[in-house]
């Protein structure tokens, strides 16, 4: 230290230098590890599948489509995710709210409980859904006795999706809800407006984004949702049968390029939704940064 | 005039407490439909598996989870958790500084490949694997040529588990790193610390509730990955199964009663593991709060 004060300004010239020449070596091995990472271990594998399933053109995928059972597949995917991301965009939403807004004995343990399915292998909420909903199972029985079929039925479907997407919406609109300041909707209630006017004017306008990016997310999940969904539907071709589950079998017949080419349109319906989502949560924070 | 506004007095009185009873209703409502929803949803399928799984009594349950193949999987699921994990903890850490600290084109798309895993079916991460190693792949030569077995072992079914577990450390890390900012760090490098000691006695004490949390986050998707490992593993029984997949083969050969014991099993770890990632989420909040 002495030696230094008595040098003066030049080794504070030769630590600035160090920490610059340092600092620019290191930002450049940490960039490259970081894209190398990401491109080998996402863009690559993803390359691989559209360069498969296109490399004749489209003759893959419009052989894929006409197999039997491939539209519909693809239909009650669309159909049942979409179902999926209102049903969970309304009951997240109600349960965020619930979360933030009421208090109650076991809060804690409820907002605990949405994490659930995070934490559960999709498989496990499958072979779940099964045990309480089986045919041999009294609840299955009684309630196929009403007419109503869950395992082995469209309805299985739905509810393997609802359990797996149900935390994804509530997670995106409760901090949002966590930040929004109970005053506004004071003020709009003493005003005279009453719950259901302050609720619409007042609160969903602030929550409308983060519901929306919540259910577009559950959507996208749902679209390529397996695990939860190859136990529960029986996958009956025309009937039960999904996009990622005919994939699969497609898989296992060995046809490789028409199980890409299904994959290729599949994952790029997903990505466009993620790309839409970012651009729904990301305005906000450019506007903060600015 | 007193009168008449004592009047008004004693009917804005009674409207409010009109209103509030008619909240205290709402709320009620709210909560009861909240509750019910998560218990038809997550609650009653829990108990359902208990109850399935125990239902051939304990001696049957004990003698599933003895079995060697059961004994197998559950070991082959620990170390390919535990290879994800270094690995997206490792690289994401990175990724997360890169995102976070440095500046250059292209940084919106990478972030966007980052949360592409997230969006992309299990069944299309397969297939891409399939696709790289498999006859005809781009890197099967040079793999076959050293000797070296990728489908139908271990390492496919590593690779295709990071794939899926890529985006959650990232993600959990990269708003920490945002919200710190740059001048503890600025500090030390301006007092003489390396770029090492800067990161390991600086940097990582802050985020280590996000890091733990994306950890945990991680942990539960390695678990209870299945359809990506379904493809690439081969099943091969008693080599290639995971604990997941086990229970697929136990449903296919119909051997209910031991799908639902593993199940139990899996899901009562997840249940651990859930109640660890609350505990690191409500760290994470308190140290740096969004």
């Amino acid at each position: 230290m002495a030696v230094a004060a008595a040098e003066g300004s030049a080794p504070r010239r030769s630590l600035l230098t160090r920490v610059r020449t340092s600092g620019r070596l290191g930002r450049w091995s940490l960039r490259t590890t970081a894209l190398l990472y990401l491109g080998l271990m996402v863009v690559l594998p993803l390359a691989a599948i559209v360069a498969k399933g296109f490399s004749n053109g489209m003759s893959a995928l419009s052989s894929a489509l006409s197999s039997f059972g491939a539209w519909e597949a693809i239909r009650l995917t669309l159909v049942a995710s979409a179902l999926c991301a209102v049903i969970n965009g309304v009951m997240g939403t109600l349960l965020a709210y619930v979360l933030v807004r009421i208090p109650f004995r076991g809060r804690g343990a409820l907002a605990t409980l949405v994490d659930l399915p995070f934490a559960v292998p999709t498989l496990v909420a499958g072979v779940m859904l099964v045990a309480l909903y089986g045919p041999t199972t009294p609840l299955g029985r009684w309630l196929a006795d009403h007419g109503i079929h869950i395992v082995f039925a469209q309805l299985g479907v739905l509810l393997a999706l609802l359990f797996v997407t149900l935390p994804l919406v509530v997670r995106t609109v409760q901090p949002v809800l966590l930040e929004l300041d109970p005053a506004e909707e004071e003020a709009a209630r003493v005003l005279g407006a009453g719950r259901w006017t302050t609720f619409r004017r007042v609160m969903l306008p602030a929550l409308r984004p983060a519901i929306v990016a919540g259910a577009m997310l559950a959507f996208a999940r749902a679209l390529g949702e397996f695990g939860a969904v190859v136990i529960i539907s029986g996958n009956i071709p025309g009937r039960t049968l999904t996009a990622p589950v005919y994939i699969f079998s497609l898989v296992s017949q060995f046809r490789y390029p028409e199980a890409a080419a299904v994959s290729t349109l599949l994952f790029a319906m997903a990505f466009v939704l993620v790309l839409i989502t970012e651009r729904l949560v990301a305005p906000k924070k450019d506007a903060e940064l600015q | 005039m007193t009168v008449h506004v004592q009047d008004r007095d004693v009917d804005v009185m009674e409207a409010r407490s009109r209103d509030a009873r008619q909240g205290r209703r709402v709320r009620a409502l709210m909560l009861v439909a909240a509750l019910l929803y998560v218990g038809a949803l997550l609650v009653a399928p829990l108990v359902g598996i208990a109850w399935s799984a125990v239902k051939g009594g304990l001696g049957t349950l004990w003698n599933t989870l003895k079995e060697p193949d059961v004994l197998h999987a559950f070991w082959l699921t620990a170390q390919i958790t535990i290879v994800t994990v270094v690995v997206t903890s490792f690289f994401g850490v990175i990724v997360a500084l890169v995102l976070s600290r440095d500046r250059f084109p292209g940084k919106r798309l990478v972030s966007a490949l980052v949360d592409l895993p997230l969006a992309v079916s299990p069944v299309i991460v397969g297939l891409s694997a399939v696709l790289l190693f498999g006859l005809g792949g781009w890197f099967e030569p040079w793999f076959s040529t050293h000797n070296i077995q990728i489908l139908g072992a271990l390492p496919s079914m590593v690779l295709v588990t990071i794939f899926v577990a890529i985006p959650f450390v990232i993600r959990e890390v990269y708003p920490v790193l945002e919200e710190l900012g740059m001048e503890e760090e600025q500090a030390a490098w301006t007092l003489g610390a390396s770029r090492l000691q800067t990161f390991f006695r600086v940097t990582l004490p802050n985020i280590r509730w996000g890091l733990l949390y994306g950890i945990a986050l991680s942990t539960a998707r390695a678990l209870g990955e299945v359809g990506a490992v379904l493809i690439v593993s081969g099943l091969i029984q008693g080599k290639t199964e995971t604990a997941p997949l086990i229970i697929f083969r136990f449903f296919e050969q119909n051997h209910y009663t031991e799908g639902y014991i593993v199940a139990l099993v899996l899901a009562l770890i997840s249940i651990v593991l859930l109640v660890v990632i609350e505990h690191f989420k409500n760290r994470r909040i308190q140290e740096a709060p969004e």
